[in-house]
């Protein structure tokens, strides 16, 4: 099963180190690793998609608890979230029919034309991750020349939240 | 009172009470060791190997309750360290291990002796420390005693760059008395809840089982363990690491477990139908077979780390706290519960586990004209009373020093269970002796194990360290020799040690007395000569018998009731329960 796991971590030079290594240690599957900075510059947010049984993520919850730099977690898979990844995706467009239709697909699925050249197309879109993964697909007669993609950040919904 | 880094580090170890540390200085602890120079309070132990100051502080906290300390230098001095640091991790040791570093100016450059030795240790530590700030030095060595000793105890790691103990950069020295960290909140007190619960499950149990480790030991929870075990009158087995909580001399308690456990506490565990763990990990040397792991009971798991609950061995009832308080709160339920135990179910429990009992499964051959290493260490238990500190290495002897010396006591059977490192015992035995003079520290090692780390001899010199060194020299590494027999078809492959040393003139060249012994009929009084010399280091070279194996033994892999018994064991009665 595919958890969203979000933790507050101390932070501190080679706090990342501590997440990714215990990952690598112990076996455990990373989709995707997010991290910066909170509100509060003493604190980092890290949002961890990882796949496994019951068991396994009940394990990785615990083993992430029991680094001393992490503050505090939520599986936020537990409960009502919203999850959203940012895109940007280089599209070959040197016709106009390519750029016609590129952009017309990028208006459908709500994204920003945001560097233009005389052959290229540079958009940024946000969405669930399966958003991201159809846009790619729509693109399919055309040529990506570069995907850079966020990874996932999640938050709660409601009034539930993970702070100090 | 102003001070530089380096005077800031010792004066730390001095109000943190550090009576002992363990290190080898190098380039990038030279202000260190300037500031350990002509001071009075740490008495500082020079090693001869970084491996062995961090086994010695081992010994000397597994030995106390105490955190042993370490001082190495940068880079080799450092990765020296890194096996004696995860042994620790292993066994969950405390410890504060202080490593110098290249000048921060420097990290990230390949300097002279540079290694990323946060970046090493991490994963076998509990935690670890770069100091980029003298300002943050004093607080940080307090948070590392504080993680070291609290919660589920490991060893940390201090990196300290040679620029912060700069001794012409003086700040004023101030030392915290206690410490919080937001991230860092160990919990004690078990949920009542829970432990009502268990309470209940293990009065209404027709077939209990207690199965403790070595977390009842570092927990100090020995004594609630005794009156808890002894107000129940149900069985109890140890883990290796575990030994001597309760004591083994003790009727209710069935010996150790796992894969050279008796064949009545792996039988006892194999058929219960209530099992609490007290303290233990489920350790695959322990559970064996996890399918079929005590596959009747509902399992009770008391454990201070909450990552350990489940990891293995899914349990009924998790209890996360602190041994000691866990039990205290469980032996008050048992006092003013009106509940007993089921007295009759608990009688036909203890005599089926008597009649396993009655094959003996420890026998040996106690008449060849070979000595017999079990022999050995039960002539040490007679000479010793029993009262010795034992500490060993690694292999067939750490086996047979856990089966036969009988441990009453806690804290005085020290090895490396969990890492299994060889050139464990002799530095252990170095920090006990030193934390203990006037006791009796027996190191048991083999012929292979003692030369992983036989240059402490020297430090043993240094410090007038009177350890009694007890090698049972079989000529082969025997565990890897007696796993080859069992399932390599007899291919002794790099087993055999040719070219020993000598190993009596081998002690007499580093000043102490070497004795060996080849006949049976020496045993005893030869044992007796060398425990005589109460000052002196004594290395006992003992010839054994090199076909001897360990008995019981479960198969890696196989379940509690498939055991290889020992040819020299009563025969089973009950036919169903005839032998692998």
């Amino acid at each position: 099963m595919r958890h969203i796991i979000s933790i507050l971590i101390e932070n501190e030079a080679g706090a990342l180190s501590r997440v990714a290594g215990l990952f690598s240690a112990r076996g455990y599957n990373i989709e995707s690793l997010t991290v910066a900075p909170t509100e509060d510059p003493s604190l980092s947010r890290m949002t961890i998609v990882t796949t496994g049984t019951d068991r396994i993520i009940e394990q990785i919850t615990k083993q992430l608890n029991k680094l001393v730099d992490v503050v505090k977690l939520l599986d936020l898979t537990e409960g009502p979230h919203i999850e959203r990844e940012m895109m940007l995706i280089k599209v070959k467009a040197s016709t106009m029919a390519q750029r016609e239709d590129v952009k017309r697909l990028s208006d459908i699925f709500r994204g920003h034309i945001i560097d233009v050249t005389s052959s290229t197309y540079t958009i940024e879109l946000t969405g669930a991750v399966a958003k991201l993964d159809s846009f790619i697909e729509t693109l399919a007669e055309h040529k990506i020349i570069e995907t850079v993609r966020s990874g996932v950040s999640g938050i709660a919904r409601g009034e539930k939240s993970l702070h100090l | 009172m102003e001070l530089s880094g380096g005077e800031i580090l010792v004066q730390c170890l001095k109000d943190e009470g550090v009576e002992y540390l363990f290190g080898y200085p190098g380039g990038a602890v030279l202000h260190i060791y300037d500031a350990l120079y002509n001071q009075e309070g740490v008495n500082h132990i020079l090693v001869r190997h970084e491996q062995a100051a961090t086994h010695a502080a081992d010994g000397y906290a597994r030995a106390t309750g105490k955190p042993g300390v370490v001082l190495v230098t940068s880079g080799p001095g450092a990765t020296n360290a890194v096996t004696g640091i995860a042994t620790a991790y292993m066994d969950s040791i405390p410890m504060v291990v202080i490593t110098g570093q290249v000048a921060t100016a420097n990290i990230g450059s390949d300097a002279f002796q540079e290694v990323d030795s946060v970046g090493i240790t991490r994963p076998c530590v509990k935690h670890n420390f770069l100091v980029k700030d003298i300002n943050d030095l004093a607080e940080t060595v307090k948070k590392a005693f504080y993680v070291a000793t609290t919660g589920r105890p490991g060893p940390v790691v201090v990196d300290v760059p040679k620029d912060i103990t700069d001794p012409n950069i003086k700040i004023p020295y101030h030392y915290p008395e206690t410490v919080q960290m937001r991230s860092y909140q160990p919990v004690l007190k078990g949920h009542s809840g829970q432990i009502k619960r268990a309470v209940d499950l293990l009065l209404s149990a027709k077939r209990p089982m207690i199965y403790t480790g070595g977390g009842v030991v570092l927990g100090k929870g020995s004594e609630e363990l005794r009156k808890f075990v002894r107000k129940l009158g149900y069985p109890i087995t140890s883990t290796l690491m575990g030994l001597g909580a309760y004591p083994a001399s003790d009727e209710l308690f069935l010996g150790m477990l796992g894969m050279h456990g008796t064949y009545e506490a792996n039988m006892a565990m194999h058929d219960c139908d209530v099992l609490i763990a007290v303290g233990a990990r489920f350790d695959d040397r322990v559970t064996g077979k996890i399918a079929e792991f005590c596959p009747h009971a509902q399992i009770v798991h008391i454990d201070i780390d909450p990552s350990s609950i489940s990891k293995t061995i899914t349990v009924d009832v998790p209890i996360v706290g602190n041994v000691p308080d866990v039990l205290q709160e469980m032996n008050h339920l048992l006092e003013s519960d009106k509940k007993t135990p089921n007295k009759k179910a608990i009688d036909d429990w203890w005599k089926t586990i008597n009649s396993w009992r009655s094959q003996q499964c420890m026998s040996y051959d106690r008449n060849s004209d070979k000595i017999k290493p079990q022999m050995v260490i039960e002539m040490l238990h007679e000479i010793t009373h029993g009262n010795a500190y034992v500490t060993s290495d690694v292999g067939q002897h750490q086996m047979w020093a856990a089966q036969y010396y009988g441990f009453d006591e806690p804290n005085r059977w020290i090895n490396s269970g969990g890492l299994g490192t060889m050139g464990f015992g002799l530095p252990a035995a170095m920090g006990v002796q030193l934390a203990y003079p006037d006791e009796v520290v027996i190191c048991v090692t083999g012929e292979g194990s003692i030369q992983m780390c036989i240059q402490e001899l020297s430090t043993c010199l240094q410090y007038g360290l009177p350890v009694k060194i007890v090698a049972l020299n079989n000529r082969y590494l025997g565990m890897v020799r007696q796993w080859q027999e069992f399932f390599y078809e007899n291919r002794y492959s790099h087993s055999y040690m040719e070219s020993l040393p000598d190993f009596v003139k081998l002690t007499e060249s580093y000043g102490h007395v070497g004795i060996r012994i080849e006949r049976p009929e020496d045993l005893r009084a030869e044992l007796e000569r060398g425990f005589a010399m109460k000052n002196r280091l004594v290395f006992f070279d003992i010839v054994t018998d090199q076909a001897e194996n360990v008995y019981p033994m479960i198969a890696q892999g196989k379940a509690h009731n498939e055991m290889h018994m020992s040819p020299h064991c009563v025969p089973p009665q009950d036919p169903e329960r005839e032998l692998s």
